[in-house]
């Protein structure tokens, strides 16, 4: 079914220009006036993400596809823009995310007068509207070009607070780290280009034979972006040092881009081969574990929350694995399972992850502080943030009922199709089972630490005794998407149905039954079993309270077997909380510790550091990139320098290539 | 339903089984039968003292435990009978209900800000690493070997067809999972939380009242549940009448809890640091059972 330009294509477009126009207008307008920059960026932004999300859900509805090309002035390019289901599916958390943290980042910018809001706003506003573009995208061309943009949108976000020490190194960092994984992007359009010899991903043709290793290139290039390990190591540098709404935005959807373009090249190569699969089921459950390890042995809450999108992506990565390998063993139910819960935990992952940020950016600025150690009791003093971080980390641990469980309940559910089944899915469902499970008990160690120390206990410093409540609008956006994750938590399991057309588009349409999908998706009675939870403990609620209403309620301090004098500092710390564990895993971790133990008969006093660097930077990039540093600095003698030398190498560069073009 | 309202008036009375026999090893009396049941009563009338430094999470932790229990109740079948409600996948909840009450539990602990509390929490959590991959692996290997994947057709299809070794090897690994989910020795000491020991006991120094009647009430239904899971894997193929599956299954239980008070009066609890050994123990147990069904 085709539906023409004024459809929800033309919607969604005008929305990605109003991005780009208020952005723009925000910018020019900051100079003047803070106040009117403020309502022009965070307006344009709110209004287009409405706009946008009605359009792509009512694209996903009527699961039509629509194309809309016009000529362009470069070779091979062709503005070419499209909406097909696995679009118009992620175009969904994009602006459901991006609008709620443009309200956001309202009451977040406010505090600093006297600095032009506007910066802010162009480079969000462009962001969200060229990670859309990108979404969009049907010609390889714009692809590279709108993903280049997105790039660069989102590292002008991360050095935004560029005075600071730490920032600059990070987005050095992130800058080389995304244009190594644009390079593979290059290397894989180019080729996929050549065989076909267009860039519209419609003609596009995997070269015979070599599907394989068109997808190893994409997935690496991809990869970079999404997280995977071991090509994460930007993330946990470069959202510490963004603002967080930049964090929520970056975490929580800019990483899905690049689980949008190992989809995308799902769809355009039809059909890889089977260790494809192997390679994509092993990296997720690799990078899920390794991820929320990591994740577990961090003291800043904002790289904490970093490393756990690592283990995310680990798990959308697993989902996607195990449909794969249901396509490649022709298992359809394993398929349709592993790629719908990938889905959700795609759309569900933008939504908890966002909250998750924006709960330490609240935290970050009331007290200043993203180190755990010195924070807690947060939640007497911020009720509202530490509510909504609450039920985002009950989300993210994927607990019931909240909305993470759904979409992890689909890849179990594949997982064990592929357990009962026979042949390579039995292997590759006890791989994700088991997988699942280890990270779902390491997460819930990782985040009952964050909330606990962070929000609950007695401060552990000075700032956190000082903090009160965040402004009304980071109160209503946080308060949103804690809604969301109990509202998707629960109406999720209704009805997939819409979900269908996208998973049908990945499985390549041959393995999978779609119009029987429904019933092997998710089973009735679960909804069932998560709606009875919330009404069972509330009629406990009513039973307790009752039974207290008549009795004596007193207050006093925490039993401490009598010792008078409780202070703050005798509280676990979320070093203290993990030490087991990071303990365990210390092989893997490789913590720096270095401690100074209190020696004699009267000890003097004693210290205590630890840090746990990312070993994949210590023990692979790092060396890599001095190694690299060292070679090309035996080259430095051909920058001279001088102008005419350069102008030397271009004839000689421009000789070299005529005598090839030559000679072939 | 007859299963979940057996559940929740005759679980209180396990608790009280293990200690009998404690004390019969010990040459001492025991509790009465019905201790249980008094302490809940004293327990339910009693008004609370509440920490100053704590909020409605330490309040609302045992109480959100308590519900994740008895939704639990609703999927699991006990002993060959079918549960109440049935569907594939169904274990995945069971398992997350049990760590959604493990969350809870956990981060009232940490509402009060008490070292002691702090301690039993991370203890808790370090363990449910090692024992969460364990029971799913374990009940995997269940739904491999019976070709069923809901809890009820699992257990139902394993009393006609399931091999000895797979019986042997899986019901070890679950023994241990059932001590340790259920803090008793070897893992943790439920009669104490001096330091050594502390996991389960020190979790809850804090709570009274209502409270702590719904912790110890919580204890004993988790009790029942992870035992069903366990007395489910004995051999009752010839059983059919629902009666007789219904006794087996109480049987079962009754007997799991006489297992575990005789481990309880013959072991010491193990060393701290040898506790990721035993639990990754019991993990490889499960796993190996899988790989039984490999054939």
């Amino acid at each position: 079914m085709a539906l023409g330009a004024g459809g929800p294509l033309g919607v969604a477009l005008v929305a990605l220009a109003l991005l780009a126009f208020s952005g723009l207008g925000a910018w020019l307008a900051g100079g003047r006036s803070e106040r009117g920059s403020v309502w022009l960026g965070a307006g344009g932004a709110v209004a287009a993400c409405g706009l946008g999300l009605l359009a792509s859900v009512r694209a996903l509805w009527v699961s039509g596809e629509c194309l809309l090309s016009a000529p362009w002035r470069i070779p091979y390019g062709e503005f070419q823009v499209g909406l097909d289901p696995l679009s118009s599916f992620f175009l969904i958390p994009l602006f459901l995310l991006s609008g709620v943290v443009a309200v956001y980042s309202v009451g977040y910018f406010r505090p600093w007068p006297g600095r032009n809001p506007g910066r802010f706003w162009l480079f969000y506003n462009w962001l969200v509207a060229c990670m859309g573009l990108v979404i969009l995208a049907r010609n390889g061309v714009l692809f590279l070009v709108a993903w280049e943009a997105m790039a660069l949108a989102s590292f002008f976000l991360v050095v935004y607070d560029w005075q600071e020490a730490e920032v600059g190194p990070a987005g050095w960092l992130y800058l080389v780290a995304t244009h190594l994984g644009t390079a593979f992007l290059i290397a894989l359009f180019v080729w996929l280009g050549r065989e076909s010899g267009a860039q519209d991903f419609a003609r596009y043709a995997a070269p015979a034979g070599m599907a394989g290793w068109v997808f190893l290139l994409g997935l690496i290039g991809f990869g970079t972006k999404a997280g995977l390990y071991p090509l994460h190591v930007w993330l946990p540098v470069a959202h510490p040092a963004a603002p967080s709404p930049v964090s929520a935005v970056m975490s929580g959807m800019m990483i899905k881009t690049g689980v949008y373009g190992i989809a995308r090249l799902l769809v355009l190569l039809g059909d890889v081969p089977a260790w494809c699969a192997w390679l994509v089921l092993l990296t997720g459950a690799a990078t899920g574990v390794l991820g929320i390890l990591f994740a577990l042995a961090q003291r800043d809450l904002k790289r904490m929350l970093a490393y756990s999108s690592v283990e995310n992506v680990g798990i959308i990565t697993l989902g996607l694995g195990l449909g794969l390998l249901g396509v490649a063993t022709g298992a359809p139910r394993l398929a349709v399972l592993g790629f719908a819960g990938a889905l959700l935990h795609v759309l569900n992952h933008a939504v908890f992850k966002g909250l998750l940020f924006l709960g330490a950016g609240a935290v970050l600025h009331a007290t200043g502080l993203r180190n755990i150690e010195m924070l807690g009791g947060a939640l007497k003093r911020m009720p509202w943030t530490g509510a909504a971080f609450l039920a985002g980390a009950a989300a993210i641990c994927g607990l019931p009922p909240f909305n993470g469980f759904v979409g992890e309940f689909l890849i179990y559910a594949g997982a064990i199709r592929g357990i009962v089944g026979s042949g390579a899915g039995v292997v590759g469902g006890v791989v994700a089972v088991g997988s699942l499970a280890l990270m779902g008990g390491l997460a819930l160690a990782c985040f009952t630490k964050a909330f606990g120390i962070v929000f609950l206990g007695e401060p552990r410093s000075g700032m956190a005794a000082m903090a009160t409540e965040v402004g009304a609008s980071m109160r209503y956006a946080m308060a949103a998407l804690a809604g969301f994750c109990l509202l998707l938590g629960l109406a999720l399991p209704l009805g997939l149905r819409w979900l269908e057309p996208v998973v049908g588009q990945l499985s390549g349409g041959a393995a999978a039954p779609p119009g029987r999908a429904e019933e092997v998706l998710i089973p009735m009675a679960l909804f069932g079993l998560l709606a009875l939870l919330p009404v069972v403990a509330g009629a406990l609620a009513q039973v307790r309270r009752r039974l207290l209403a008549e009795r004596v309620q007193r207050e006093s301090a925490t039993w401490d077997c009598g010792y008078a004098a409780p202070s703050a500092s005798m509280q676990y710390t979320a070093t203290g909380f993990v030490q087991p564990l990071t303990e365990a895993a210390s092989g893997i971790l490789r913590p720096r510790v270095e401690s100074e133990l209190p020696a004699g008969i009267y000890p003097a006093g004693g210290a205590f550091r630890s840090e746990t660097p990312d070993a994949a930077r210590q023990l692979f990039f790092d060396p890599l990139f001095r190694r690299a540093a060292r070679r090309m600095g035996q080259l430095r003698w051909l920058q001279q320098g001088r102008v005419h030398w350069y102008v030397f190498y271009i004839v000689l560069a421009l000789v070299a290539l005529l005598a090839w073009a030559v000679w072939t | 339903m007859l299963q979940i309202v057996l559940a929740v008036a005759l679980s209180p009375l396990l608790p009280v089984v293990i200690q009998r026999v404690k004390a019969l090893f010990a040459g001492r009396q025991g509790p009465p039968w019905l201790q249980g049941y008094f302490d809940l009563w004293k327990l339910l009338r009693k008004g609370g003292t509440y920490s100053r430094t704590t909020t409605w999470v330490f309040r609302a932790g045992p109480l959100v435990n308590f519900a994740c229990l008895l939704v639990a109740l609703l999927i699991l079948p006990l002993g060959g009978l079918p549960a109440v409600v049935s569907f594939d996948g169904d274990w995945i909840l069971l398992a997350y209900m049990l760590a959604l009450g493990r969350f809870c539990m956990v981060v009232a602990a940490l509402d009060t800000g008490s070292s002691f509390e702090g301690m039993g929490a991370s203890r808790e959590v370090q363990f449910a690493v090692f024992t969460e991959p364990a029971l799913l692996l374990g009940l995997a290997a269940l739904a491999r070997e019976t070709g069923m994947m809901s809890l009820s057709g699992m257990y139902g299809e394993l009393a006609l067809t399931g091999e000895v070794p797979f019986r042997i090897l899986l019901s070890a690994g679950m023994f241990i999972l059932y001590l340790a989910e259920n803090c008793r020795i070897p893992v943790d000491d439920p009669a104490t939380h001096l330091e050594l020991t502390m996991i389960h006991e020190v979790m809850v120094l804090d709570h009274g009242a209502v409270d702590f009647g719904l912790i110890q009430w919580g204890g004993a239904l988790k009790l029942w549940v992870v035992g069903a899971l366990w007395s489910g894997l004995l051999p009752l193929g010839a059983l059919r009448h629902p009666l007789a599956l219904l006794l087996a299954g109480l049987g079962g239980l009754l007997g799991l809890a006489v297992l575990t008070g005789v481990v309880e009066s013959v072991m010491a609890r193990l060393r701290l640091l040898r506790m990721p050994q035993l639990l990754v123990g019991a993990g490889m147990m499960c796993a190996l059972s899988l790989l039984l069904t490999f054939r």
